[in-house]
């Protein structure tokens, strides 16, 4: 295997606002990075260090300091669809993001049903450097919903979980035995829960705006039911079993139930149903189609109240690029989903500074919690001795999304033109620096 | 004469109740053009109508090309099969194309809700939706006031009662959304698997049993069943349909004793609708199709005639 170059010169992130979940830090300090792992953390700790000549030192006062942020939940588009968003794009874009490692889902062409794949996309992003990639391999062979992956030979290619992604495992069988064959190799398995029986021809989700629309609707059933059996299936068989893009305040209840439980079950929750509702659907924006859809007032309330008290672990963006010819078309025609990596923490912040979401809980959902849920991850935590695995964010600095700004491929976003305010300024992965913001 | 404040028809939501009176009022000063023995008037001469239609529609496009022809318009027709679409052209360079012809109305009938909207951002002309997806029929919801003040003298305070597929139609959203404006009562009936969801978000009452739904109704709106309705598990049976919900003389006597009945075409006869009221004096269908005509003249003549940079109706936000 490839190795990510370690740098020998220690990098001193000096004087930010160090907050790392995994100890409950929350204060101004400095971070001493050195050959590739955390190698102090604290008041002037690198005070110690900045006499040496060969050390690099960056202030970073006023920003934050954080635990490398992992996205569960992102659509690379290589193999297969490389006009959209490849694999050099898209970890160039997570890197920008303040990702220091993403999970592709196995939705490429062909699909991510094989070692072959696995080992193909995961060299290709060794060879890359940077952000590193934790693939999902598909659950079924073709995401066809019958027969199973060789999960044994994923896991070992690098494959940290198993999804059919967006096409939902509908028979429960399957479903059970794809449970059980994953738990034998400590596989997550990602669901993305959808009835389809009851979204055929569905573009939004189903309510008052649906109706006024005249658009057919997903209804929160498809959903909840989806969610409800995974539940009882995954106490069936001790599966570590996660519920992707959760929308529905159904699902939020369900999960709330099965954690007052015990079960081993996870979510995780997109920026774009914790800050955007149906209503931005009403002139048929087609950069706001997406699946799950975008429910209602009251679905993202109960997402915000889960995310804030731990119900739903995490934030994956479900970073979904897409093409202009996708999107600049009838609103039935186009493509489902947003472009994200760039634009979650710049867009998330808001709920920061808004108090929905203390900033320490919001910095774990971004990095300890989804680490947790990776078989042997080693990032997460700035505790001395860990992985240097680093995320800085400069949260006041405002700036304008372009086109130019991205460096995703695609910028099928409906953030496109605003004015945000923070933004990573600051990818480190295993010591080295990933992601660096150009200032003006 | 002032202008009419809006560029495109693109949905009732967004006319006020004086903008329909305007457009209403129009219309019956041209219902009479169409009665002459020349049956032409040089109001659009030197103005392009493009007729763009991605649905097959007999009555609509005819009743746009009459309107267009009788006010002296160059009226082209494009109909664009589903066959070529899936040739490939997007829509987006249709509009390219489209406007490359400066047409200064384009007409639209198009399988997917908002590809109107969607016409209108793109192309440098007013446009008129003839009706889309399952979203918005305005110029039906208008053709249909027109025809109900014609025969019942006002359109205020009516109890009107719309029987059928609601779910799936166009026609019924956008004649609740203008009834709406004259403080009619507007009813909805129908089995629960063809009423669309959160259905009391259009401000109407719904109702499980036809007898109540009709009783001391002034307008008996009939929808059309279509047969692919019967996949999906949304109907039994058409003859199950025609026995509950279909409106034959029986149901009829429970409304009003001068309550008239309209479909917006084509009719199932034997399912939604029994030969003996459609054909009963009671039956405004063909009156339907003669105001659509007079109407649509008075829509054309007020965007094409007077073109303006004002929002669009129906446009939100």
């Amino acid at each position: 295997m490839l190795t990510q170059p370690t740098p020998s010169i220690p990098l001193i992130l000096r004087g930010g606002r160090v907050l790392d979940p995994s100890s409950g830090l929350d204060e101004t300090a400095d971070v001493v990075i050195e050959a590739g792992r955390i190698r102090a953390v604290g008041r002037d700790a690198g005070a110690a260090f900045s006499s040496n000549e060969n050390v690099r030192v960056v202030d970073v006062q006023g920003s934050w300091v954080c635990p490398g942020f992992v996205d569960l939940h992102v659509h690379l588009r290589e193999p297969g669809e490389e006009y959209k968003e490849d694999i050099a794009s898209g970890l160039s874009a997570a890197a920008a993001g303040g990702f220091v490692a993403v999970c592709p889902m196995p939705n490429t062409h062909p699909i991510n049903d094989n070692r072959a794949i696995t080992e193909m996309i995961v060299t290709r992003a060794q060879e890359l450097g940077g952000t590193r990639l934790l693939p999902f391999g598909a659950v079924t062979k073709g995401q066809k919903g019958a027969e199973l992956t060789e999960m044994a030979d994923l896991r070992e290619a690098g494959a940290i979980g198993v999804s059919d992604d967006g096409l939902c495992v509908m028979n429960a069988a399957v479903m059970r035995h794809a449970m059980e064959y994953a738990r034998t190799f400590d596989l997550l398995v990602s669901q993305h829960c959808e009835d389809h029986h009851l979204t055929k021809g569905a573009q939004m989700h189903e309510g008052a705006r649906s109706t006024r629309l005249g658009l057919r609707g997903w209804p929160r059933a498809a959903e909840d039911i989806i969610v409800a059996r995974d539940l009882i299936l995954a106490e069936l068989t001790g599966a570590r079993y996660h519920v992707a893009h959760i929308s529905s305040l159904g699902a939020v209840r369900l999960i709330r139930e099965a954690k007052s439980r015990g079960l081993r079950v996870s979510a995780e929750v997109t920026p774009h149903h914790l800050l955007f509702t149906d209503e931005a659907l009403l002139n048929y924006d087609t950069y706001c189609k997406v699946n799950p859809p975008l429910r209602e007032a009251e679905d993202r309330e109960a997402l915000l109240e889960a995310l804030a008290d731990g119900t739903i672990d995490c934030i994956a963006t479900d970073h979904a690029p897409h093409s202009d010819l996708e999107k600049d078309c009838e609103f039935e025609t186009a493509a489902v989903g947003i472009n994200g990596l760039e634009t979650a923490i710049a867009s998330l912040l808001q709920l920061v500074r808004d108090e929905v979401i203390k900033p320490l809980r919001f910095v774990e959902a971004l990095s300890a919690a989804p680490g947790r849920l990776i078989p042997d991850f080693e990032g997460g935590s700035l505790r001395e001795g860990r992985r240097a695995d680093v995320t800085v964010i400069d949260p006041d600095l405002r700036w304008i999304l372009t086109e130019e700004a991205l460096r995703s491929k695609s910028h099928n976003t409906p953030l496109l033109g605003r004015e945000l305010t923070g933004r990573p300024s600051m990818t480190v992965v295993g010591g080295a620096v990933a992601y660096e913001l150009e200032r003006s | 004469m002032e202008t009419f404040a809006h560029r495109h028809l693109l949905d009732i939501e967004g006319l006020t109740r004086s903008e329909v009176e305007r457009i209403l009022d129009t219309a019956k000063a041209f219902f009479e053009v169409s009665r002459r023995p020349v049956r032409k008037v040089p109001t659009l001469r030197g103005k392009t109508v493009i007729n763009l239609f991605y649905e097959s529609s007999t009555r609509t496009r005819t009743s746009f090309e009459l309107a267009g022809k009788r006010l002296s318009a160059d009226v082209i027709n494009m109909n664009i099969s589903a066959s070529s679409v899936s040739k490939g052209e997007t829509l987006q360079d249709t509009c390219r194309t489209l406007a490359a012809m400066h047409p200064d109305v384009v007409v639209i009938r198009h399988w997917a809700a908002g590809a109107p909207n969607y016409v209108a951002s793109r192309i440098d002309c007013s446009v008129i939706n003839a009706g889309d997806g399952m979203h918005a029929h305005p110029t039906q919801a208008l053709l249909d006031a027109f025809t109900i003040r014609r025969h019942r003298g006002t359109l205020e305070n009516l109890v009107v009662t719309i029987c059928g597929d609601v779910a799936h139609s166009r026609v019924a959203r956008s004649n609740a959304n203008l009834l709406k404006l004259f403080g009619c009562e507007v009813r909805v009936v129908g089995p629960r698997t063809l009423l669309p969801a959160a259905v009391d978000s259009l401000g109407v009452r719904v109702y499980d049993r036809l007898d109540e739904a009709l009783e001391g109704a002034d307008v008996v709106m009939v929808l059309r069943i279509q047969s692919e309705r019967l996949e999906g598990a949304l109907l039994p049976s058409l003859r199950e349909y025609a026995r509950t919900f279909g409106i034959g003389a029986k149901a009829m006597a429970l409304a009003k004793p001068d309550a008239i009945v309209m479909h917006p075409g084509p009719m199932n006869r034997g399912v939604e609708i029994e030969s003996e009221v459609a054909d009963s004096d009671r039956s405004v269908v063909l009156s339907q199709v003669e105001s659509g005509v007079a109407v649509r003249m008075a829509l054309l003549y007020l965007l094409a005639g007077e073109a303006t940079e004002s929002p669009a109706i129906g446009e939100v936000g």
